[in-house]
């Protein structure tokens, strides 16, 4: 399917992209406000936005989506969505009755340059309700951007200091995972016995049991008075620089919460500063239970060592699980060759990152040179992979097409999933998310071995 | 049918001047449709004697898509024909975008009747955005006036706007007529203009001196051919008519850089 795509590399100068290797930020603002309990997210703009990111998530998570929408027309993008928005206020809260609604603006909505706070301040909003919201142009960084974004609307709406003091307790701010991984981040934090609220939290939305009844609303997602809570924190911690950073810091500015801003906890590494940093900061001692997963990391490590040893991976997707991945990579002694993200180095007004620095900074001292681009796409990747031939690609769905064309093997990570079930559920943080980890990448490698063996090397035992 | 569209600086007579010609033409003989294009909605006050009709946008936003022509289309002084397109109030929504889709409106409503011989589009200021560009876009609008006067503010305007009409007559095929003076009593108006319009590759259509007639017949919600035809002024408005029904040099605008334009005014600008 992607037979045409030329090995030699054109610098393009016209802007364009080919294949991007990321979506937009209202699809990542509306899975953030998911993480909220009894939320609805909803879209300021048209039908058609809305529409989208609710099947781009069920699509990857498998679970009916929920969200309205402004339903723009001619006439609300001429005289403004003002009216739209407070009927939807007003709709919203007697028909599907949410406890919170969480607004997103989308291209058309910010390029007329509607003003939401002064639109809510002057909708009716019932008593016991609450309206947060968050500028999200589709135009400016990605779905990464538009998580980071509603996520510090959570703070700047919602997050209060009240007590003289702070709390002994954490504030957890996942990035943009999955409901698996939150599930997981939340297990190790209460090993450690440190009290704490994660937010977002999809856990229990995105990742509900069958009980034979639709219930729109369901038990999962960080309470609203958790989130004002926050203010009170003793630490924030926020895992991965893209997504989470930004509301750390103004939780920071607001409210006086110290914060500190480690890796998606994606390895061995970035696993074990999570942990240091819980424990320093609440002096818990690490439990036998966590010590005895490292333990059996390491020894896995060491037992699979020889089939990973070399092996010249291509890595992309999100930044903050990009970078996670390569210092695990690293880790096996693997070579992550080309390394990209969707997701623009920096935006206007959005998030500053350091990916090219930050990826540089961990293939350094293994010795690895390789190709690493911000706000890259698949074509790109492609034509590098052609030049310079990976034996794995890791990665969303939308890397399928190169993995065909190039005859290369792919285990999926990140988002979106589309081709494939349960991954959801299940981690690839922690050390539990590392075993698993290595369990897809190994079986992915030897499975490929062995279809490609002759006779006489066919193995049995590897 | 000749479509036409005035652009020039905000404040500058635009919407006077074109009611004005468009009293002029209409006494004429000829069929004349006047399209408002300012979300103001002021464009045909004077020709309809205060009689403001409900803009395109208004009745979009009341009626929906289902409008009558009759509804926004309203015969003023001469049998002339004034349509406002309307649009937001201050600082909400989009009026570039309600210029484009109220001239896509009155397109499919039929408002475009070959009996017409000229279709004037009153466009507000500068071409801030696509949307204002709509009257000279897609082979609308072909002939373009610039209303200016002596004054450095207004100069750069028109000069700005050529850079607009300069692209557009690349893609589009629409030109430049010539420049309107509407005189503010600057010094050696006459002269910058000529030599302006010259520079930019066109000519000064006519220079209208400064009456307060045309004030006085405002306030009385008329056009000066309407209040007192006898008037001077009137006269001044029938000449412009005359030049512009019998115009036929229309250019590429060759804009200035700013420099150039500086030394233009440095040279004509002064009186010694």
């Amino acid at each position: 399917m992607l037979d045409s795509t030329p090995k030699e590399i054109i610098e393009r100068k016209s802007g364009g992209v080919i294949n991007p290797a990321k979506t937009c930020q209202p699809l990542g603002a509306m899975y953030a406000a998911l993480g909220i309990h009894k939320c609805l997210p909803h879209s300021h703009g048209s039908q058609g936005c809305c529409s989208y990111h609710r099947s781009h998530l069920t699509r990857h998570f498998k679970e009916p989506v929920m969200a309205s929408t402004s339903s723009f027309t001619e006439g609300a993008s001429v005289f403004g969505g003002g009216a739209n928005l407070k009927t939807s206020i007003k709709n919203v809260f007697s028909i599907y009755n949410p406890d919170v609604m969480a607004i997103h603006t989308t291209c058309l909505s910010e390029t007329i340059g509607d003003d939401l706070p002064s639109t809510i301040n002057s909708a009716e909003v019932p008593e016991d309700k609450v309206v947060i919201y968050a500028s999200t142009p589709s135009y400016q960084g990605s779905h990464i951007t538009g998580f980071s974004n509603m996520t510090k609307g959570m703070v700047d709406c919602l997050a209060k200091a009240t007590t003289e003091t702070k709390k002994e307790q954490a504030n957890i701010i996942p990035g943009f995972v999955n409901p698996g991984d939150m599930r997981e981040i939340k297990r190790i934090v209460n090993l450690m016995n440190v009290n704490f609220t994660m937010f977002p939290d999809t856990s229990g939305v995105l990742d509900t049991p069958m009980t034979g009844q639709y219930v729109m609303y369901p038990k999962g997602g960080t309470k609203v008075e958790d989130i004002a809570d926050a203010g009170n924190s003793k630490l924030t911690l926020a895992l991965g620089q893209y997504a989470s950073e930004d509301a750390a810091k103004l939780l920071e500015r607001k409210c006086d919460v110290n914060y500190t801003a480690l890796k998606t906890p994606i390895g061995i590494k970035a696993t074990d500063q999570l942990v240091m940093a819980l424990r320093q900061n609440f002096t818990e001692e690490i439990p036998y239970e966590l010590e005895e997963e490292r333990g059996q990391l390491v020894d896995i490590m060491t037992d699979t060592h020889h089939q990973f040893h070399g092996k010249k991976v291509a890595i992309f997707g999100d930044p903050d699980v990009v970078i996670g991945l390569t210092e695990f990579l690293l880790s096996l002694g693997m070579k992550p060759v080309h390394i990209l993200t969707g997701t623009p180095t920096s935006t206007l007004g959005g998030i500053g990152g350091f990916f090219e620095k930050e990826i540089n900074h961990l293939l350094e001292p293994a010795g690895i040179e390789a190709q690493v681009k911000a706000g890259g796409d698949l074509f790109e990747l492609h034509q590098w992979i052609k030049n310079e031939p990976v034996d794995l690609i890791i990665g969303n769905t939308y890397g399928k097409y190169i993995a065909k064309a190039e005859d290369i093997p792919l285990v999926r990570v990140g988002f979106p999933i589309l081709d494939r079930s349960v991954q959801t559920y299940l981690p690839v943080v922690g050390y539990k998310g590392a075993m698993r980890l290595i369990e897809m990448i190994t079986n992915t490698l030897l499975d490929r071995e062995d279809r490609d063996s002759k006779d006489e090397d066919f193995e049995l035992v590897m | 049918m000749r479509q036409i569209a005035i652009y020039g600086k905000g404040g500058i007579g635009k919407s006077t001047t074109t009611q004005n010609t468009v009293a002029a033409l209409s006494e004429m003989g000829k069929k004349v449709m006047v399209v408002g294009c300012d979300p103001k909605a002021d464009s045909t006050r004077l020709l309809l004697n205060g009689l403001s009709q409900k803009s395109v946008l208004e009745t979009l936003r009341d009626e929906g898509e289902d409008i009558d022509l009759d509804d926004i289309l309203i015969e003023g002084y001469g049998g002339s024909k004034c349509v406002e397109s309307g649009g937001p109030e201050p600082g909400v929504g989009c009026a570039g975008r309600g210029i484009i889709t109220s001239i896509n409106m009155l397109e499919t409503l039929g408002a475009y009747t070959d009996d017409l011989d000229y279709v004037f589009y009153d466009v507000l200021g500068d071409v801030v955005c696509g949307g204002f560009a709509m009257p000279i876009r897609e082979g609308k609008a072909q002939e373009i006036y610039i209303v200016a006067s002596g004054e450095m503010m207004a100069l750069y305007a028109a000069n700005n706007i050529s850079k607009g009409v300069q692209k557009f007559a690349h893609s589009g095929g629409v030109r430049l007529g010539g420049i309107i003076c509407n005189s503010r009593n600057v010094d050696n108006e006459l002269e910058l203009l000529t030599a302006f319009a010259k520079e930019l590759g066109s000519h000064l259509i006519h220079f209208v001196p400064r009456d307060n007639m045309v004030q006085r017949a405002e306030i009385n919600k008329k056009t000066v051919i309407d209040y007192d035809p006898k008037e001077n002024q009137a006269d001044e408005y029938r000449v412009l008519a005359k030049n512009i029904d019998s115009n036929d040099k229309f250019v590429i605008p060759k804009p200035m850089t700013q420099d150039r334009l500086e030394e233009l005014l440095m040279e004509h600008g002064i009186l010694d």
